[in-house]
């Protein structure tokens, strides 16, 4: 295990900064996608977005957020009360756990655990109970109907996601994400062009995108909650605060993903295949921080680039039947997912 | 073996720091909140018209085939991490680990096109 940044002598009072800079981090980035969700979907779409909420809107979200905090919380007569009031409290902590093994720059992590990609694959499947527990205490056919078709598509696309992040460990002996980063920054093609996992794993890298995209329910994944055929699948009955924690969880999803995409294939906080950071001294500030802080930005970047095109994607693609899905899945992804590792593991005995 | 533990109390210090989002946000809503409920708009929304029947009826499950297969795999992914993790970096017969771990791969795929064949990965 590598120690963060945030490793004082005083135990606790590290702790106590790690928990606030992730719920920091938690409030603060998926705000960040929400806003670029709107301005570039409005913008791809010849329209403005929100422009009134301060300076071109980026108040919108904040904005959003009090008013949701003021919302009447209303709970279907007909429904489950204590599971659909969990409900969004479930499918949103995992989102913020994960963050906890993320490495955001040169000993910007909260722990760096030798299980790291597995724990964060493991806990990013705890939302789904969150999504079928809303879908089955709503009492609304819509809701049950949404919730079958995003548990049948959330444990469809987990392999493939599953799978490609397993080739990567493969590739880079270690499970730890802090050792993955810095394997991909030791990697050379032939032992000459340095070069990050994305180009050796690009199979792997496309099934782990798509598969998030899968896992977010983003479109064209979107079925589980099809508008014209589900109104808004397993959040149909939710309004006010839950709702607004549903979305979170969402983009929350969406920077949790992208930032795993980020560590695994696109060589986490190194700008550039073989370049290092700039660790020099500047002003008062010590070559590691500043190397962290550019470090950071650089991640930044990167995630909100990956992000970027997956809002992308949602204002170029129709959206996909729900038994498509499934056979893209199991007939295509899956299999390609097992051939991947088996090229990765022939290439590292052989080479 | 500190460090162990410490790593997962963060794990679980943010659990709870969590939970505790969850709870304050949800006391706050409950403290200022107006509270004005009545019959319709406590009703399941069914596109305006009034409910028919109960939401919680006899629903065709169709992915429980599908949920089966998933467990099979993602046992199968389970014992593909800590290979993954070994596999060239540690002493001994590269070459049988490899194998036997292709053998393993093969068994597994092949339950694919059976199940093809069964037609259980048609979406009904």
């Amino acid at each position: 295990m590598t120690e963060s940044l945030l490793a004082l002598d005083n135990v606790w009072l590290a702790l106590l900064l790690k928990v606030a800079a992730i719920v920091g981090f938690f409030l603060v980035a998926p705000l960040v996608i929400g806003y670029i969700e709107h301005k570039g979907l409005a913008h791809m779409q010849a329209r403005l977005g929100p422009m009134e909420a301060a300076f071109h809107g980026i108040g919108q979200l904040p904005a959003d957020g009090i008013k949701f905090i003021q919302k009447e919380d209303i709970i279907p007569a007909n429904a489950d009360k204590w599971v659909f009031s969990l409900a969004p409290g479930v499918a949103l902590v995992p989102a913020m756990v994960i963050l906890a093994v993320i490495p955001l720059g040169p000993g910007l992590w909260a722990e760096d655990l030798d299980t790291g990609v597995f724990f964060a694959l493991a806990v990013s499947s705890v939302s789904v109970i969150g999504i079928l527990m809303a879908a089955w205490s709503s009492a609304s056919k819509y809701s049950l109907m949404g919730g079958i078709r995003a548990a049948a598509q959330l444990i469809a696309y987990e392999l493939p996601l599953v799978l490609g992040a397993a080739a990567v460990v493969l590739q880079a002996g270690t499970m730890s994400l802090v050792g993955i980063v810095e394997a991909q920054n030791d990697f050379r093609i032939l032992g000459v062009v340095p070069m990050w996992f994305v180009l050796p794993q690009a199979l792997g890298f496309l099934l782990f995108f798509v598969a998030s995209l899968a896992e977010l329910s983003r479109p064209p994944f979107d079925m589980p909650i099809a508008d014209s055929e589900l109104i808004f699948g397993h959040m149909t009955e939710y309004t006010g605060l839950r709702y607004a924690f549903f979305m979170l969880a969402e983009y929350a999803g969406i920077v949790v993903l992208s930032a795993l995409a980020v560590v695994l294939f696109l060589g986490g906080w190194y700008p550039l295949p073989g370049v290092g950071l700039p660790s020099f001294d500047v002003l008062f500030l010590p070559g590691e921080v500043v190397a962290a802080l550019a470090g950071f930005a650089v991640t930044m970047g990167k995630i909100v680039a990956l992000a970027f095109v997956m809002i992308w994607f949602r204002a170029t693609f129709p959206r996909l039947r729900e038994d498509q899905l499934q056979r893209i899945s199991w007939l295509a992804f899956i299999p390609l997912a097992i051939l991947n590792i088996v090229v990765v593991a022939v290439f590292k005995v052989v080479a | 073996m500190t460090d162990y533990y410490q790593a997962y109390g963060t794990v679980i210090a943010l659990v709870i720091a969590g939970i505790a989002l969850v709870v304050v946000a949800f006391t706050l809503n409950r403290l200022i909140s107006p509270k004005r409920a009545y019959g319709a708009k406590l009703t399941t929304y069914e596109s305006g018209m009034d409910p028919v029947g109960q939401g919680w009826s006899q629903t065709h499950i169709r992915y429980y085939l599908f949920a089966f297969m998933f467990v099979v795999f993602d046992v199968e992914t389970l014992f593909v991490f800590p290979w993954a993790t070994v596999l060239g970096n540690t002493e001994g017969p590269q070459g049988f680990m490899l194998g036997v771990m292709l053998v393993f791969l093969f068994f597994v795929s092949i339950t694919l096109p059976y199940e093809y064949k069964k037609g259980v990965l048609k979406w009904v």
